[in-house]
């Protein structure tokens, strides 16, 4: 289902799921419903505590109008913590830009890489591959479908090889040639995997090292994930740098609300969204729609 | 009748403290704190509802522990009902009378279906049994290619074609039957739940396959979505069981409580790594540790109770030196040294005992001995062994199937050591009495 349709009826379903309770006015029983609602969208008990203390500031100065009221201002106390942000994909200053990918196993790393390439040269950008993943089985043949699906140029090490070195040669043809943007795939890793961030480091290193430049260290986080995923944004942006989320999976029946705790708790922006399994399910992060689709049913 | 030891001492403590049972408030307080450790462990917020109020039911009135506070009793309360809510019925596997016993795997994208599949192939060839993969997601860019090279490393051919997912499948399980494999795993393409043409396609690989194991491949990452994607494919695939993926991370995994609670189905296997070998026997009581989180509380409890046991020990050295000590309470200290190694019980307590008689290794056979022959004796012989005449050593030998020699050795050695304590609790040295005492008290050493 399109974010659109699924929008449409997150509109109807707010009056529905939370705004039902709240018909009595502002009870105990109202609250909680919010509370639900947001615990539910997997904000986590902190954020939703923090969401809910701000509303009940308002409630109390009185610049909430009733029961009804109370929605509209929870969808702008939420707007307001994603306001602000930068979330264009950003090209560096020289050439090649580098985006770098990042996340734990299966978030959608080389699907979103193969979207991405896919704008970028649909944006007339001349695109490199770069196949980080050496160690699971087949990841550079699926990232290799994706350059031939997109048209995008792909530099390939041998399986099981050093990421590190698969990006460095991947940076350096790709500046040979003049290409405007290198986007590195990198192998899934559980952040509690101290070897494996500790390579994740290196590979960042040597991606900066230049010619070019790191413009985006975009880290995939699976709209399904819970709260583990406030300490994956900790520990990839502690080793790697993040400049950005790449939210994917959006298109099922998860809320990816943890998504909106690490923009608020640690001030990672939204970058993108996946909304299905196609070269075209990719879009920009819109805030308001994301917030309203928090309360679909 | 008379009492276990713990059981006095159980009742005293309580007593000594004033406690009643457990109340609304000790309860209420707790509770609130597990509420969110529970949503913090990604528990969705209807299963935390039932389970919290299932826990408060059984926790108010509950009689109060020796060992431990009201807030730790709940605790470990709570503890205890997770490990009961992700255990019980587990899944033995078993084979078709037909072979092959086919398995099917579903599950959302990226949560390891294909690398499970493997995993289970090896699994299944530990097993002693003849494996073949089939790879049915012709979707994601080279799924068949990733089947085929982890097949390759755990030595199981992979059969797929190109064209429809039904028919690879059904071709799949055709394959291995005229091959004489007897057991075929199914990887599907990941779908969502919400998906109705994908879960209209796995419910038809379902019926074309006739899977006698259907496993739902879940991330123990997984946040509240667990409940609805559980639901949905139990209701379509009817599934036999769960894998749980990635324990090898720090998420803490409550969506494996959801999925448990809204199934009913068993956790089969835990997924620890992405190497083929990092898959074993999911493990409910670490599970519910690491989902409660309350690690250093848990450790407390435990370090209570085995303090708690310790006074007990401790209690009945005392005892000992008073010449108190009794028959049952050297049964219950011989059930202690089951439990608790070499002599560790009471005789480690004791102030001067020489070491040997500390490390005195004691051997189950001879614990079992001197066991069967103390549970021959009725309570009064155990209370006052000099009553034990020639016609009741019989009936005891007869009775712990010993002879007439080991039950005189046993209650011979029992009065010395009584005796010799006795003195030695008195404040004279005693040491090598003891030795002697204890040198020869088991039966058949
Ligand atoms: N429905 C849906 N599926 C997606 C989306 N993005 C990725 N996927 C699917 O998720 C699965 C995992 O995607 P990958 O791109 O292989 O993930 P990854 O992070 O590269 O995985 P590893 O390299 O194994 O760690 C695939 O089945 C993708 O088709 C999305 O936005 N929506
Ligand atoms: N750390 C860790 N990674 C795992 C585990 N199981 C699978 N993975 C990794 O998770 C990613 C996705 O695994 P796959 O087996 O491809 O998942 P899938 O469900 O088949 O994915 P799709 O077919 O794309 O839906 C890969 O990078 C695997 O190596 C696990 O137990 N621990
Ligand atoms: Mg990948
Ligand atoms: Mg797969």
């Amino acid at each position: 289902m399109a974010l659109r349709d699924r929008l449409g009826r997150a509109r109807a379903a707010v009056s529905g799921a939370v705004a039902g309770a709240l018909g009595r006015g502002i009870d105990d029983a109202a609250w909680e419903a919010v509370e639900e609602a947001l615990l539910r969208a997997d904000l986590g008990v902190a954020t939703t505590g923090r969401v809910l203390g701000a509303l009940r500031r308002k409630v109390e100065a009185r610049e909430v109008d009733g029961s009804a009221g109370l929605v509209a201002a929870l969808r702008e106390e939420m707007a307001g913590h994603l306001a602000g942000a930068e979330r264009a994909m950003r090209m560096g200053a020289v050439a090649p830009s580098i985006w770098l990918v990042v996340g734990v196993n299966g978030a959608g790393k080389t699907t979103t890489i193969g979207k991405l390439a896919a704008q970028q040269v649909a944006a007339g950008r001349s695109v490199v591959l770069a196949a980080g993943d050496t160690f699971r089985a087949a990841a550079g043949e699926q990232l290799a479908e994706w350059a031939r699906r997109t048209g995008a140029d792909l530099v390939r090490g041998a399986d099981g090889g050093d990421p590190s070195a698969v990006v460095f040669d991947a940076v350096q043809r790709a500046a040979a040639r003049g290409a405007d943007l290198v986007i590195a795939d990198t192998a899934g890793r559980l952040q509690s995997n101290a070897n494996l961030m500790e390579e994740l480091r290196k590979v960042r290193r040597v991606a900066g090292k230049g010619p070019g430049e790191v413009a985006e260290v975009l880290l995939v986080i699976d709209a399904t994930t819970g709260q583990n995923g406030l300490v994956q944004a900790r520990e990839f942006a502690e080793a790697a740098g993040v400049t950005g989320v790449a939210l994917t999976k959006l298109d099922g029946s998860a809320k990816g609300g943890i998504a909106f705790a690490i923009e608020s708790e640690l001030g990672i922006p939204i970058k993108v969204v996946g909304t299905g399994e196609q070269v075209d399910d990719l879009v920009a992060f819109d805030p308001a729609e994301f917030v309203a689709a928090l309360f679909d049913e | 009748m008379f009492e276990s030891i713990s059981g006095r001492l159980g009742t005293a403590l309580a007593r000594l403290r004033g406690r009643g049972r457990l109340s609304e408030a000790d309860v209420d307080e707790v509770l609130g704190d597990i509420r969110t450790a529970l949503l913090e462990a990604d528990v969705s917020t209807e299963v935390v509802r039932a389970v919290v109020a299932r826990i408060r039911s059984r926790a108010i009135g509950a009689a109060p522990s020796p060992a431990l506070d009201p807030g730790q009793q709940v605790v470990k309360i709570v503890r205890d009902e997770l490990v009961a809510l992700l255990g019980g019925e587990t899944l033995a596997i078993r084979y078709a009378s037909k072979p092959p016993t086919v398995v099917l795997m579903a599950g959302l994208q990226g949560s390891g279906k294909t690398t499970s599949s493997a995993k289970l192939a090896a699994w299944f060839r530990a097993q002693g049994r003849n494996p073949m993969l089939v790879g049915a997601d012709l979707q994601r860019p080279a799924a068949v290619e990733q089947l085929q090279v982890l097949g390759e490393s755990v030595g199981v051919p992979v059969f797929s074609q190109p064209g429809d997912p039904v028919e690879t499948a059904r071709a799949g399980v055709e394959r291995a039957r005229s091959l004489g494999r007897d057991v075929v795993i199914v990887d599907t393409a990941g779908r969502l739940a919400i998906d109705e043409e994908l879960m209209r396609q796995v419910r038809d690989i379902s019926a074309a396959t006739s899977p006698m194991y259907t496993f739902l491949v879940v991330d123990a990452m997984t946040g509240q979505d667990a409940v609805q994607v559980a639901r949905a494919f139990d209701e379509s695939l009817a599934i036999s069981g769960v894998i749980l993926t990635k324990l090898d991370g720090d998420a803490r995994g409550g969506a494996a409580l959801s999925v448990k609670e809204v199934t009913g189905k068993p956790i089969a296997f835990a997924a620890t790594g992405e190497k083929v070998d990092a898959f074993e026997q999911f493990h409910p009581d670490r599970m519910a540790g690491r989902i409660l989180g309350m690690g250093d509380v848990l450790t407390l409890i435990e370090q209570a109770e085995r303090t708690f046991e310790r006074g007990q020990a401790e209690e009945a050295a005392a005892r000992l030196m008073e010449g108190r000590f009794t028959l049952d309470d050297f049964l219950e200290q011989l059930q202690q040294l089951k439990k608790m190694g070499p002599l560790s019980g009471v005789l480690g307590m004791l102030p001067n005992a020489p070491k040997e008689v500390k490390d005195a290794a004691v051997s189950d056979a001879m614990v079992a001995s001197a066991e069967a022959i103390i549970r021959s004796m009725t309570p009064a012989e155990r209370a006052a062994p000099e009553i034990i005449d020639a016609s009741r050593r019989q009936r005891i030998a007869r009775g712990s199937g010993t002879q007439v020699q080991d039950v005189n050795r046993l209650v011979k050695q029992f009065t010395e050591m009584r005796k010799m304590m006795k003195r030695m609790g008195g404040g004279k040295k005693g040491a090598r009495g003891l030795d002697q005492a204890l040198g020869g008290w088991m039966p058949g050493r």
